[in-house]
């Protein structure tokens, strides 16, 4: 399956060129690992919360890099055999196909560190959050968020009132993918939390979710980067829009805009920490993932951003915004009555089901 | 006569010196452009995955029809050799290559090998059919032997919207999946429509610039410059601010009263947006070219034209214009050949129309991870440059292009 050793020293030159620094950076003593997350207040957070302080504790050095996400550059850096990448955060879709591409090193459960109050790893993650190449560190999700300058009378409560033009006219802003607008279609069409994959994996259950899409299409701003909803927001260009919902409470508590998240059938996701395949530092790659996926490591995240913990020992320990004072819990997707009515995405489908449905949603866009 | 051969050209000795210093250059040019190409190319006919990690499979399966299910041979081959691929870590490209044919079947590939493990004996058929029930749907083993290709024109079929069915035959896809070649059309059409908005915007600026005295000159220059040399994204989002409803044109229109408050006009987020973005991001390699060619006009053609009797019309048409012809067709070139590549302005001002056949490859080489189809579609995009070109070539003269 590997190309010939001329092609892959090609490869690997123009691989070196294209990220010279990081290839010099990748010669620099082992004491010295390279993580990647996704810029922005999140990689904020995650430099603050796990990196310094893995530093401090340690003396490996940590550099930072960023990504936009995906797996091209993971694929073409163990393709060519020149992992200069050691740990990358990843949503859980992504850390399924990496991890049965090869792409990822396998990480074992019963390593990770017990819970702050002595639980085994095992009982403390949240089900589902742990696999065979990652150690879940965020629950995260997408909602819908609505300007309440916008709404001085009723406001949108349901997921279905985002679809409904009629009691809540204007444009709304949604991510230009498939993926969670499908779950959104569904629900504000009345199907139940635990009937949405089922119904999406047949032809019909497409088809309805589609036509829901249809009678809001036209009034549709697509977005692409998560910065934009809550830009789109503030310019209201947009009355609502489906967004991260950290970015949401980064525009509530730092920037005081008025905005609201509707948790109703907020579609939750985890991301998840793995370590690239092949690289030469997996011993002090390990070393950081532990760090970071303890109790207190995740809770010391949850204080700086309003993403949720995978382990229950860490909820108690997330108190207020380290900045503001703001108490985080009513902020968190994990919030007890933020999960009355949310949806848990299934990556297994979306693995399985993507590139089609990929297709299909982009000649929908273009009619 | 072999003297005045060697009277032609220089020395052995200092053709090799010449050589030495252009040696870089092809070295570079090579590594960084040649190979990565020759590896696209290959890329989207070449896939060899599938067949080298299930070669006994496969084998066994060209004995089959197509018709009804395959021998217990193909079963048993198949559960050992996904059993190996699983420890080889190859089952997850397998997996993924058959999925793309008949979209499920990943999950029925890493579940299956994940239990195959406990089944020590045949019948291997009913062992495979009890994990799951695709495998005895004849489907998926079109889709395995479709995909057990070493060669394969798949991808070129499929950048064009067809398919190859079961039999052979060559059919369309289904109309939901009909993509590439609308979004190949609408790319070539918008990138023409930048390259003649660039060229009405440009011509008269570059004029201006080139005829002016040298102080006014430079500064235009600069006006021209200054937007190249910022970031594209810096740009790209200035022209959200500006355009967006609620944004500062449409603010100045409802100000002075020629829109109302409700009737704000929407300029961005569709196709007006990527038209008015691109023509701005991509004016300068319009301008630059078309003001070193007329910078080398001298004014005294025009005023020896007025001089004859010619309107100033027909000095410009019969004159200057045809002067002026190789910057126009390199600044034409330039512009279209950048158009059709961007992908980052239409993603983000372009709204449901403004997805081009360039965001597919980035969502193919980033997000999907069919390289495959990403260098069948950059492909099928080198070729429409390469026909331009000569067709450039043929009409104009390359050596008359001239790029400042």
């Amino acid at each position: 399956m590997r190309t010939d050793p001329l092609a892959r020293a090609v490869a690997r030159t123009s691989a070196c060129a294209a990220a010279l620094v990081a290839c010099l950076a990748g010669q620099a003593t082992a004491q010295s690992i390279t993580a990647v997350s996704y810029g922005g207040s999140y990689q904020k957070a995650s430099t603050e919360a796990w990196f310094e302080p893995f530093t401090a504790a340690t003396g490996i050095r940590v550099g930072v890099e960023d990504f936009t996400g995906g797996l091209a550059q993971i694929r073409a850096q163990v393709e060519v055999g020149n992992v200069y990448w050691d740990v990358v955060d990843l949503n859980a879709s992504d850390v399924t196909l990496a991890c049965d591409e090869g792409l990822l090193e396998y990480i074992d459960a019963e390593t990770l560190p017990p819970g702050a109050d002595g639980t085994l790893a095992a009982e403390d993650f949240a089900p589902g959050t742990l696999s065979d190449c990652g150690a879940g560190v965020v629950v995260w999700s997408t909602i819908y968020a609505f300007d309440a300058r916008r709404f001085p009378g009723a406001r949108p409560e349901t997921i279905a009132d985002f679809f409904d033009l009629e009691k809540f006219p204007g444009r709304r802003g949604m991510r230009r993918v498939p993926m969670a607008n499908l779950e959104f279609a569904l629900l504000a069409d009345g199907v139940s939390a635990e009937e949405v994959y089922p119904l999406l994996d047949t032809p019909e259950g497409l088809d309805r979710a589609f036509r829901k899409l249809d009678t809001i299409k036209d009034h549709v701003v697509w977005w692409e980067a998560g910065a934009q909803p809550p830009q789109m927001l503030a310019d209201g260009e947009v009355v609502m829009s489906t967004a991260y919902n950290g970015r949401i409470f980064n525009a509530q508590v730092l920037e005081n805009q008025p905005f609201e998240i509707v948790w109703d059938g907020q579609l939750l996701d985890i991301n998840q920490l793995a370590i690239v395949a092949g690289t030469p530092r997996v011993e002090e790659a390990m070393r950081l993932v532990r760090f970071a996926s303890t109790a207190e490591a995740l809770a010391a995240l949850g204080r700086r951003i309003s993403y949720g913990p995978v382990r229950a020992s860490a909820a108690p320990l997330i108190t207020t915004h380290l900045e503001t004072g703001v108490e985080m819990g009513p902020h968190l997707p994990t919030h007890p009555p933020n999960m009355a009515r949310a949806l848990r995405r299934d990556w297994d489908w979306w693995v399985d089901n993507q590139d089609v449905l990929n297709e299909r949603f982009s000649a929908w866009l273009a009619r | 006569m072999v003297g005045a051969l060697r009277g032609v050209g220089p020395p052995p000795r200092e053709r090799l010196r010449a050589m030495g210093l252009v040696l870089p250059l092809l070295v570079f040019l090579g590594v960084t452009f040649l190979a990565p190409l020759a590896t696209m190319l290959m890329r989207s006919v070449h896939d060899p995955v599938v067949a080298d990690a299930l070669p006994a499979t496969l084998a066994a399966l060209r004995e089959w029809e197509g018709e009804g299910l395959p021998s217990e041979a193909v079963y048993e081959a198949a559960a050992r050799e996904l059993g190996s691929a699983r420890e080889a870590r190859t089952l997850g490209q397998v997996a993924g290559r058959v999925n793309r044919l008949r979209s499920g079947l990943r999950s029925v590939f890493t579940r299956t090998a994940r239990n195959i493990e406990d089944v020590t004996d045949g019948p291997w058929r009913e062992a495979m059919a009890g994990l799951d029930s695709a495998w005895v749907d004849p489907g998926t083993w079109h889709a395995v032997r479709a995909a057990g290709e070493r060669f394969t024109a798949r991808h070129y079929l499929n950048a064009v919207d067809m398919q190859r069915l079961p039999d052979g035959s060559v059919a369309p896809q289904p109309e939901e999946r009909r993509i590439y070649l609308p979004l190949l059309w609408r790319t070539l059409l918008v990138s023409l429509a930048i390259t003649v908005f660039c060229l009405i915007l440009g011509y008269p600026i570059a004029h201006l610039i080139a005829h002016a005295p040298p102080r006014r000159g430079n500064l235009l220059l600069a006006l021209v410059l200054v937007p190249f040399w910022t970031s594209l994204l810096v740009r790209t989002t200035s022209w959200i601010v500006l355009l967006q409803t609620q944004g500062v044109i449409n603010d100045l229109l409802v100000a002075i009263g020629l829109v109302g408050d409700d009737g704000r006009l929407s300029m961005v987020y569709n196709m007006t947006g990527t038209l008015v973005a691109m023509t701005h991001v991509l004016l300068p390699f319009m301008v630059l070219p078309l003001y070193s060619v007329m910078r080398s006009i001298p004014p005294l053609h025009m005023r020896a034209a007025a001089s004859m009797g010619a309107t100033p019309a027909q000095a410009f048409r019969r004159v200057y214009w045809p002067q002026t012809l190789p910057g126009v067709g390199a600044g034409s070139l330039l512009v279209f050949i950048l158009a059709i590549g961007y992908y980052i302005t239409p993603a983000l001002v372009g709204g449901s129309s403004g997805q081009l056949i360039s965001n597919m490859v980035a969502y193919h080489m980033q997000t999907s991870l069919n390289w495959g189809l990403a260098a069948a579609l950059g492909a099928l995009l080198l070729a429409g440059v390469l026909v331009l070109y000569l067709l450039y070539d043929r009409l104009v003269g390359v050596e008359r292009m001239s790029l400042g």
